[in-house]
């Protein structure tokens, strides 16, 4: 009985086996060892119908809540994302096509990632995007790796406001390549101390990483962060974790960087428990032998005809190997799409409109808790749409609370950072009306 | 001949939006009063368009794309299978994609238990102890892997700094290892198209932390000598890391725990039929047997009184490789595609997979050169010896073949073939396709001969024909300017 | 193409034709058939020490990078930096205007060793058969 996957009758395969010159389907693993193959079947249970398999799948789904009012942001946001994204990126042709290496019949792909490319270049406000990276994390690790391959240095500055997991992940890439990672602290204001991170630079300063809005949603200084760098012939990378926020903020290009980099999750990728996500990375032209990842470039066919290319290969694994600038090979294709289509339908305005909405609902939020005595905006800074809210006590006690009163109330520091532990980190999208943004307010009073 | 495909920016008309900002109820704040230093003017150049032109410009660009739900794409070593359905209504429930990372962990009780059933689900199929889910893709898997061989080697106080790789072997092998701070050696194949025994003894040292080794190999043979070659490697203190890639030929047949193997990384977008794309996302899950148990990733997840969560507090693993915990939507999909075969079904792609790549070998051997022309597994290797004769390269019959209506074949890898064309039909294609493919195969050998400049001017019948990739490279244009 | 017969050459296919002290290095016509579409070459700067049979750049096609060997040793005293903007002509022609380096040779007898253009072009020869 073949599967509903599996096409080939009995008879067709019995014709097949004809045709090799064997006498059965096991003859034609007699390559592998009798002493090494396996003995009888897996232990898995099915095959299982469809009907059988989604109603399992969706009572996995029913364990999991998702009725709350969630105000968690830090890295992953949950945004409203346009019926026709998906619908439009899951088409067959997008979605169940390979790497465009022909690009002949894969034009559909090449020109939505020249595409892409285009939009990131506008936002990052520099010259060259690449294809995609996994996320804003490895992003954040390819461009340590990045600026040490262009200056040959080894001492990065990763300010503490940098999302954790993303100074995590350096730490990793990091670890067997001699690599020196430098802390720098925060201010009351949130904001990285750039007079430490001036005074830690020297002769060996490959890069300054430095996120904004950072961590705990604070707008960073890159102008700055490049003023440093530069002063050390280094590179200055900016990271975002929230990519809204550059419809509305100085591009990392305005302020001098050298790269940006960071997490495109925003643009039309459900949170998904975190991925598949969209990692981002942009550079300067004279950056672009150094650069990562896939890059499509635009040429003409036989006939003068405009079409487009994967280009400048010869940096990628599969020529170079272990001299490639990267290792990367499968990227997150089908998330630049949709970050593709996503853009394409908000455009100039309309992400700006959206921009400038998070940023409103964020100022609501932080009129509503600055009026309340029972706890108070922890960081001056400039925010976008999120905030750290000390709550003076264990505030993951209090957020255990309001999740039996339906709400989940950002995320507490104190598992990243031990001094914040009375701290929430709060984010509020335009998925957030008014009055949720009251219940958040009242409920969190109710608990204090 | 359709008009040439306008960019979306070359679309874009002022004044025009696809979105409309929803009401919250809260007052707008001046942006650049607030922002002050920080506002920015505008995003010069970005598109303005209503949804049904955004819809029709993406609708039309998808027509120019290949794809497998079109036909068969024997794309060797990518493994294009058929990818169900079901498993993209499953991801999108929204008690899957509507799930926060950070949520706490009594309301992501759904997420975890599909994350550790298919750990062991995977631990099953491979015979290995453990695996970390989080890689996102087969090089990152690669990566994790490796540097976990590195962390098991540190913990020994052992200084082994050298990787050996067989020379049929993927670039992103030595690429990855790199990263770890590795020297790459190289290993022979020998004459039967498997690794060469006498060229491993030569290169095994102290240094060595391990040999990558891919099983099925890129030549689609089956490295029969596995056993021998992990005795070989474990006496040296070695690790056997195997690239995982061609997993399909080996389903409920062979589990590579039981040949030696200690740590392998698998690829949910080839073997267990999560989409491409058009070049990812994929998953890159990494099996460790279990003396590189403790040092996976962090968050492992465990469970303590009937409910599980995520343990981050653990000295001897190599860290994090990745934000959150992987790409979760392609483990659901996995999941799925998993439990609908059960066992009997994973062996019957293995099967139906070898079947139909050693049928199509049969049927083009008397018209292809076979570099190797024993029973072959999941994937054919043939060459254009024969054809260029007539000056017919492998990448003349590749873009020929698209003039039949097929994807072409992996063309000139493994590095080891000249003119290497790599088939690999999977279990997904109906005998009449394959059938289909073989004619158009042999039409083009017939041309190759007869009429050598219809196969050497290929394609006639796409919207764009042979694209000029050295003007793409010279002077790159990475992006569109007004 | 002819390979010239004041020009010493090396297996890995580059050549160098020696004034007095003087070297000019480039690659042949064989390595250019062989690279196709040359896209990039990646050349040391003035000044730079090369030793002989050591890498001193590259040449990228579309599809291929190639390391260039330096086939002597000395000092780079000028390079061709019209090959950055125009690397095809490496293609067109490369035995002339192609030229990658002049190298101040430190001893310009060791360029004996090489082949002449005759031994070259029987080397290439039995490449191809191969």
């Amino acid at each position: 009985m073949a599967g509903r996957y599996i096409p080939l009758t009995e008879d067709e395969k019995r014709r097949m086996l004809e045709a090799v010159g064997v006498a059965s389907i096991d003859a034609l693993f007699e390559a592998i060892p009798a002493e090494l193959r396996q003995r009888g079947e897996l232990k898995i249970a099915g095959p299982q119908s469809e009907l059988e398999v989604e109603r399992h799948l969706a009572s996995l789904a029913d364990l999991n809540t998702h009725s709350c009012l969630s105000f968690v942001g830090a890295g992953a946001y949950q945004h409203h994302i346009p019926a026709h994204v998906g619908q439009t990126a899951l088409r067959s042709e997008f979605s169940t096509a390979y790497t465009p290496y022909q690009p002949e019949i894969s034009q559909g792909t090449l020109q939505a990632v020249f595409e892409f490319q285009t939009m990131m270049c506008q936002l990052t406000g520099l010259d060259i995007s690449n294809a995609s990276l996994y996320d804003g994390a490895t992003a954040t690790a390819e461009a340590m790796l990045m600026s040490n391959r262009a200056n040959d240095r080894k001492t990065f500055l990763i300010p503490r406001s940098l999302h954790p997991e993303y100074r995590a992940v350096c730490r990793t890439y990091a670890a067997n390549l001699g690599f020196n990672l430098v802390e720098i602290g925060f201010g009351a204001d949130g904001r990285s101390d750039l007079a430490e991170a001036a005074s830690a630079a020297g002769a060996d300063l490959s890069a300054i990483i430095l996120q904004s809005p950072n961590f705990f949603g604070c707008l960073e200084d890159w102008t700055e962060a490049a003023r440093i760098a530069h002063a050390h012939d280094a590179l200055a990378v900016a990271v975002t974790a929230e990519a809204l926020s550059l419809a509305l903020i100085k591009s990392p290009g305005e302020c001098g960087c050298d790269i940006a980099v960071g997490e495109a999750q925003s643009f039309g990728i459900p949170v998904s428990f975190g991925g598949p996500y969209l990692g981002f990375l942009a550079a300067r032209q004279k950056l672009v032998r150094n650069m990562p990842g896939r890059l499509v470039g635009q040429t003409i066919d036989k006939n003068g005809r405009r079409g487009y290319v994967l280009t400048l290969a010869t940096r990628e694994q599969h020529i170079r190997r272990e001299k490639a600038t990267s290792n990367i090979c499968t990227n997150q294709g089908l998330c630049a799409l949709m970050a593709t289509i996503y853009m394409a339908t908000l455009g100039r305005r309309g992400l700006r409109d959206l921009a400038c909405l998070n940023l409103s609902q964020a100022a609501y939020l932080r009129k509503a808790i600055e009026s309340s005595r029972k706890m108070r905006v922890r960081f001056s800074g400039t925010c976008f749409n999120e905030l750290v809210v000390d709550l003076g006590r264990s505030s993951k006690e209090v957020q255990e609370r309001l999740q039996d009163r339906g709400v989940i109330a950002g995320l507490p520091l104190g598992v990243f950072f031990p001094e914040l532990a009375t701290t929430l980190l709060l984010c509020v999208t335009e998925t957030a009306r008014r009055e949720d943004i009251d219940t958040l307010v009242r409920e969190l009073e109710a608990v204090l | 001949m359709k008009p040439e495909m306008k960019l979306i920016f070359e679309k874009s008309r002022e004044g025009r939006t696809g979105y409309q900002v929803p009401d919250t109820g809260v007052e707008s704040v001046d942006p650049r009063a607030h922002l002050g230093r920080w506002f920015r003017e505008d995003i010069a150049g970005f598109p303005e368009l209503s949804e049904p032109e955004v819809v029709r410009h993406f609708v039309n660009l998808s027509k120019l794309n290949y794809s497998i739900d079109e036909g068969m794409y024997p794309l060797g070593s990518c493994t294009m299978k058929y990818n169900p359905k079901i498993n993209e209504t499953t991801a999108a429930m929204d008690g899957f994609a509507g799930v926060h990372p950070y949520w706490p962990e009594r309301q992501i009780q759904g997420a975890l238990r599909l994350m550790r059933d298919l750990e062991h689900l995977l631990c099953e199929i491979t015979g290995l102890a453990a695996f970390s889910l989080q890689p996102a893709a087969g090089a990152h898997g690669e990566l994790t892997g490796m540097l976990m061989v590195t962390a098991h080697n540190k913990s020994r106080g052992e200084k082994r700094d050298v990787v050996l790789i067989p020379d049929s072997a993927h670039g992103t092998n030595p690429s990855s290892a790199h990263i770890c701070g590795l020297k790459v050696q190289q290993i022979a194949s020998n004459t039967r198209g498997r690794l060469d025994l006498e060229s491993l003894r030569a290169h095994i040292s102290p240094s060595v932390a391990a040999l990558m080794i891919t099983n099925p190999n890129t030549l689609g043979l089956f490295e029969d000598e596995i056993a021998k070659i992990a005795g070989m490697l474990h006496e040296a203190g070695a690790q056997l890391y195997m690239d995982g890639a061609n997993m399909n030929a080996l389903l409920g047949k062979v589990r590579p725990g039981d040949l030696g193997v200690d740590v392998l990384h698998l690829n949910l977008h080839k073997t267990f039929s999560t989409p491409h794309g058009g070049g990812g996302p994929g998953a890159g899950p990494v099996g460790a047997a279990k003396h590189l148990e403790r040092f996976r990733p962090v968050p492992v997840i465990e469970e303590h009184d009937g409910q599980l969560r995520f343990a981050s507090n653990r000295p001897d693993s190599v860290g994090k490789v990745k934000g959150f915990y992987g790409n979760f939507g392609m483990l659901v999909r996995a999941y799925t595609y998993i439990l609908s075969l059960g066992a009997s079904g994973l062996r019957e792609i293995a099967e139906a997979a070898v079947l139909n790549a050693n049928y199509v070998r049969a049927k083009l051997s008397d018209r292809y050169h076979l570099p190797y022309s024993c029973l072959n597994m999941h994937e054919v290797i043939l060459s254009d010896k024969k054809q260029m004769v007539h000056g017919v390269t492998t990448l003349n019959i590749a873009k020929r073949l698209m003039d039949y209506g097929f994807h072409p074949p992996t063309i000139y890898f493994p590095l080891i073939v000249s003119g290497a064309m790599m088939i690999e039909p999977t279990e997904s294609e109906p005998l009449d396709e394959i059938d289909r493919f073989i004619a158009a195969m042999r039409a083009i050998a017939d041309e190759a001969e007869t009429n050598p400049d219809i196969v050497k001017n290929a394609p006639h019948s796409t919207t764009v024909q042979k694209l000029d990739e050295a003007r793409a490279a010279r002077t790159p244009i990475l992006r569109w300017k007004p | 193409m002819t390979y010239p017969e004041n020009y010493r050459y090396t297996k890995e296919h580059e050549w160098i034709a020696l004034e007095g002290d003087v070297g000019t290095i480039g690659i042949t016509d064989f390595a250019q058939r062989e690279l196709g579409d040359i896209i990039l070459v990646d050349l040391p700067k003035a000044g730079a020490h090369l030793d002989e049979h050591q890498t001193m750049g590259t040449v990228e096609s579309v599809k291929a990078v190639s390391e260039i060997y330096s086939p002597i040793t000395g000092d780079v005293i000028e390079v061709n930096d019209s090959l950055a903007s125009a690397p095809e002509k490496v293609n067109q022609d490369p035995h002339g205007a192609a030229w990658f380096v002049k190298v101040k040779v430190s001893n310009p007898a060791a360029a004996d060793a090489l082949m002449t253009a005759d031994q070259y072009a029987d080397y290439i020869q039995q490449k191809a058969g191969s």
